[in-house]
This record gives C-alpha cells, structure tokens and sequence, in this order.
C-alpha cells in the first residue's frame, strides 16, 4: 500500500522574548497508508496541530522533510493541495457570511463547481440552515461547515483536527459514519482526536505523539498488542483468602495487586499457569479473564498522561521519549 | 483569476464594506444637498436688493456716525482728538464700505469653488478607504478566514497581493462612480444655484488633475490600512495606528517642535500639511517668528512643499506599509 503522508524528522522550535525558546516538534516521524483512517493521537500540547499546520504550509518547519501524495511540501503544495482537503483546530469563519456563501467564496478560489457546494451541504446535514449567518451556528454546526469545505474539492487526503469537537452523540455517529463512507470510495483520512473510544473503532491505524515525538505507530491491533500489559483478573470460590492467594502468587513471581473482590496479576505468559499455581496449594479459582488494554490505556501509559491521585498534571507534563 | 473573481465577491458581499460605501453617499449627499439649498443664483432681481441692502445699511451707519459726533460736539469731556476726527469730512462710513455684493446671497461659483470640494471629497472616500482596507484583511486574519483560505491556496504573497489588488480595484471603480456623480451633482449646483461661468478646457484638465490625485490619495490610504491590518493581522492595529498618528503625531508634533524645540517651520513634519500640498499642487509654510522682533514690514521667510514631495512621502509609506505586510506574510507562521 502507498503512503499518502510521510513526515520524517520534523522539527520545529518556538521563539519567542515572553516565553523563550520552546522545541514543539523534535524529529517527528509519521506515515500514513492509502485507503485508511489514520488515527493522529497525543495530549494537548503534545505537537499534534503544530505537525498538521507544517504539513499544510501555515507553519515553516526547522527540519525534516514531508511529503504528501508523493510529492515534497512545502515546495509542491500548490500543486498537491487540490487534492487535499483540511480542517486544523477549531473551525473558523467569518461569522456575517452564510454558510453557503461561506463555501461559494472558497469554491470560487479553488475553481471548483458551485454545484459542490449544495451537495456537500447536504453531506454534511447542513441544508436547512445554509443561507444563516455563521454567526448564529453552534460550534457542531461550524464543525460540520468546517468538514463541508474540506470536502468541497473532492479530495484524495482529508486531515481532520478534532472533527467531532462540539457534536452531539448523534453528530459524532454521523461523523463517523462519513468517514467511513468516504474511506469507502478510496478517500485516506487523517484523524487527530480526544475521543479515543472512537479512534479505536473507526481507525484502522494511528500514530502517538509526545512531546514532539513519536511513541506509538501502526495499526490500531497491534499498537493495542504490543503495549497490552497481559494482565488477568482472577475471581477465587466463595471464602478463600484473597491476600494468601496474592502472596502464593507474588512468591513465585507473579505481580498482583488485591482488589476489593478479586486479584488483578500481570507478568503471567499464560493465564493457566495462575490456575496450576493456585490449584496446587487447595485455592480454586471461579473466574479467570485476560484484560485486554484499550486505546486510551495505552495512550496515557504511553504519553505518561494517566491522572494520579492528589496529583495535578499540567499541560506540558508528559512523556518524553529518548532521542 | 478564480482568485480574483472571489475576493471582488468577499469585497463587496461584506457588511462593512457596504455600510461605510453607504455612509460615504450618504454624507456626500448631505453636503451635495446643504450646498443646493444654501446657493442661490443672482440675477438683476438679487442684484438690486443687494444694492438696496447696502444702501440701507450705509444710511443707517451715517446716521449712527451723525448722532455720535453731534454728542460729541456738544460735550467738554472729550478728547479733542475726537471732535477733530468728527470734523474730517473724510471720516465716517463711506459708500465704498458697505458694496452691494457684500449684501448677495451666497451663489456656488463652479470654477472658483470645486477644487475645495475635490479636496472634501478625497478626504472623505480617502477616510472609507483606510477604515475598508484595514477591514478587509483585518477580519480576516482575525476570523481564521485567512488560513482557511491559505489552505486552498497556499501562495501567500500571491493571496495578499491578489486582496490587496481587489480592494485598490474596488476602490478605484467606486471612486470613479461616485467622482462622475460628484462632479455632476456640482455642475448642477453651479448651473441652477451658482454660475458655471469661465470654464475652459484648461480648467477642466486641471480639475482632472486634481481628481486624479484625489483617487490616489483615497488608494494610498486604502493601501496603508491595509499594510497595517496585515502586519498586525488585525483591523484595530490599522486603526490604533491612525488614531495615534492623527492625534498624538499632530498634537505632539506641535508641542515638542513647534513650542518645545521651537524648530523653524516645524509644519514640515505635520502630515496634513503633506495632504495639502498633495491637494492643491503647493502649500507654503511662513515662518512668522523671525519677525517677531523686527520694526515695520516683515516678510516672513517661506519654505515651499510641493505636491511631489507629498509624492515622495506617501510612497515611502505605502513602500513601508505594504512591504512589511508582504515580508510578515513571507516569513511568519499562520496560527
């Protein structure tokens, strides 16, 4: 499969008097397949809208080199750019202008037909309200009218930064919905989002970003393997001592924390090994369960993000990965 | 040309745009309208009450003098000087005082007259002109419209240039409307409330002239507006720099200079007086104060500034404005 995007070493360095010198990408490394949803993931201030921003020409990296269906950006951006439909940060437009007119003025700079602009209106569910003001949209409907331009040139790439940012439940299901239609007629999508439960169900990549770099890529199952922990909940018959059952455990190499009501125990290659253990010293066990690691398990082991008691997190506090 | 054809469209679909085209004929109508109504022609019949006026007036002012001098004569606490001033025959109201056409309603001389209004009218579309430039990249950097626009057509100098084009165009074609419309209204006033008299071919070419530069005066300040919203990337930039520049640059300029420093024609660096020159071909400042100790007739010295200083100046500015806009736009990151 080919790569739509590929960054390689991108850097980027802030200046400025008030706050200094401030490294917001540091040889970032990214790739993106043909045909797929890309899931573009990292906490705020981790470089995401800043790779995006570069990628599109608005910013002016320090290095690094990126390229975009093949073809080198900068340099060749005007050329690739027909074909690439995007929306970075939170959608904005001039609020006295309708939302048609609103598409009609980019249409006519990008010499596409007027007709695009009813159809993806309607694409995006904003039909009835097309001659309002934007001044008088919700943020989900200047979302939808931020997605309606994107796609208003038909494009082979759609970079999306944080679509489903103000959309109501089932906004963000027709979202999703969209895109997978989209990726249906051989559209790549680029989706930076919060909303890791949706990530993991609509991509079938992503990328994780931290600190400017990168610390998770692949596809979605295998990012999910590789850091799942292997951990295992064991439930004991009714009466056996939990914390006699958590010691034979850790004796013999085992790491077990003890729950109100049942044994969490990782560092185990096979679940039944916990059964064998137990069973030899007259402890029997009622429930056995591998836990699977979710996306957002991963992604606050992997960015160092997870909340911890008493503890609050600032924005720029995450992991840093080694150089 | 896409390009183009959608930024003429933003142009003019903007509210603001709009609203201060309409406030400018607005009050353009208003004073096409005042001027209607406060001229009058003067025909035999104006004329002879003007004469009739006068007369009356002189009378009246003799009278007074009569009545004042026979006191006068009668009185022993005078000053003797007085009584030999009422003696004077030459002394009192003389009819040459008190001309009829002192006494005619006000009549607009059209060749006399319309250059001042050419200058009203630059000032006025030149003040639109600024406040629509600023507006018209300001709100755009401030809406996100700049970098959604950039993300169709990420050619930055040719995005600005291409606005920047628009508006002069824009403008160009709305001042040479309203100046046709300007001139009409005027010659009608000229003609049925005034006089038309005296027009050549030279005076309509210098009037043209002078419309010429009215129009690149209302262009440059469209431009510097401009200029300024971009590199600030914000209308109120534009705007807070004229306000300091109109206010503070006037108002500090004479204080510092011209009482302060007491620098010898200190004018040179007020902008209006570059406006002037700019306008009516030359202005001359006096600088009165070498005669402040001089016995009897004093011609103070001159210093002439011409329409192409003004020339020289404004296109610095325009240079300084637009250029360090296209150099921000070049260099900056678009967040």
């Amino acid at each position: 499969m080919a790569a739509v995007i590929e960054i390689q070493g991108l850097r980027k360095t802030y200046r400025s008097l008030r706050r200094g010198r401030r490294q917001a990408l540091d040889g970032f490394d990214m790739v993106v397949e043909e045909g797929q949803i890309h899931g573009f993931l990292g906490p705020n201030g981790s470089g995401k809208t800043t790779t995006l921003r570069t990628l599109l020409g608005l910013i002016k990296a320090n290095g690094g080199r990126m390229r975009i269906l093949g073809r080198p950006v900068p340099d060749d951006l005007p050329a690739v750019i027909p074909q690439v439909g995007a929306i970075v940060e939170s959608p904005q437009f001039f609020p006295h202008f309708s939302g048609r007119v609103t598409l009609s003025l980019l249409a006519d700079a990008g010499g596409v037909p007027k007709t695009r602009v009813d159809e993806v209106l309607e694409q995006v569910g904003l039909r009835d309200r097309a001659k309002d003001r934007v001044k008088t949209y919700s943020l989900g409907m200047k979302q939808r009218l931020a997605v309606a331009s994107a796609l208003l040139k038909q494009p082979r790439v759609l970079i999306l930064d944080e679509p489903a940012n103000g959309l109501d439940p089932a906004g963000i299901r027709e979202m999703r919905d969209l895109m997978r239609s989209l990726v249906d007629v051989g559209i790549t999508v680029v989706l930076s989002s919060h909303i890791l439960g949706e990530v993991q169900q609509l991509c079938d990549s992503v990328t994780i970003i931290s600190r400017g770099r990168r610390v998770a890529a692949g596809p979605v199952s295998e990012v999910l393997a590789k850091h799942s922990s292997g951990s295992v909940r064991v439930r004991l018959e009714p009466g056996a001592d939990l914390q006699t059952a958590a010691d034979l455990l850790t004796s013999s190499g085992a790491a077990v924390s003890v729950e109100p009501d049942h044994l969490m125990v990782s560092g185990v290659e096979r679940p039944a090994w916990v059964t064998r253990t137990l069973a030899e010293k007259g402890i029997y066990v009622n429930e056995l369960t591998p836990v699977t690691a979710d996306l957002e398990d991963v992604f606050l082991q992997l960015t160092g993000t997870a909340p911890v008691p008493g503890h609050h997190r600032q924005v720029d506090q995450s992991a840093e990965v080694p150089a | 040309m896409r390009l183009i054809k959608a930024e003429w469209r933003r142009l003019f679909k903007r509210r603001f745009t709009r609203y201060m085209l309409l406030i400018a004929v607005l009050v353009l109508g208003a004073i096409g309208t005042g001027m209607w109504f406060s001229n009058q022609k003067t025909g035999p019949a104006q004329l002879a009450a003007a004469e009739q006026r006068a007369q009356q007036e002189y009378q009246q002012a003799l009278a007074g003098f009569r009545q004042h001098c026979a006191e006068v004569q009668q009185r022993s606490d005078v000053d003797p000087g007085e009584k030999r001033f009422c003696e004077d025959p030459q002394a009192g109201p003389q009819p040459e005082h008190f001309q009829a056409e002192w006494y005619l309603p006000p009549t607009f001389d059209f060749k006399r007259e319309f250059p001042a209004m050419i200058t009203l009218f630059a000032g006025i579309l030149a003040l639109v002109g600024f406040v629509v430039g600023a507006s018209f990249v300001g709100a755009e950097w401030h809406s996100g419209g700049m970098m959604n626009l950039l993300l169709w057509r990420p050619q930055r100098l040719r995005v600005l240039l291409t606005k920047l084009g628009t508006l002069l165009a824009g403008l160009l074609a709305v001042g040479l409307v309203l100046g046709a419309a300007w001139t009409a209204a005027f010659w009608a006033i000229g003609t049925y409330r005034g006089t038309t008299e005296g027009m050549t071919q030279g005076t309509w070419e210098s009037f043209a002239l002078t419309g010429a530069r009215a129009l690149g005066l209302v262009l440059i300040a469209a431009a510097v507006g401009f200029g300024i919203a971009s590199l600030g990337r914000h209308t109120a930039m534009a705007l807070g720099t004229a306000v300091g520049v109109g206010v503070v640059g006037i108002v500090g300029v004479a204080i510092v200079l011209g009482e302060m420093l007491r620098l010898p024609f200190w004018e040179r660096y007020l902008w209006p007086t570059y406006l002037i020159a700019w306008m009516d071909k030359k202005y001359v400042i006096e600088e009165w104060r070498a005669c402040e100790f001089v016995m009897g007739e004093c011609r103070p010295a001159t210093l002439e500034i011409t329409w192409q200083h003004s020339g020289l100046l404004f296109a610095a500015v325009v240079v300084l404005a637009v250029g360090g806009a296209m150099w921000s736009m070049r260099s900056r990151d678009i967040t």
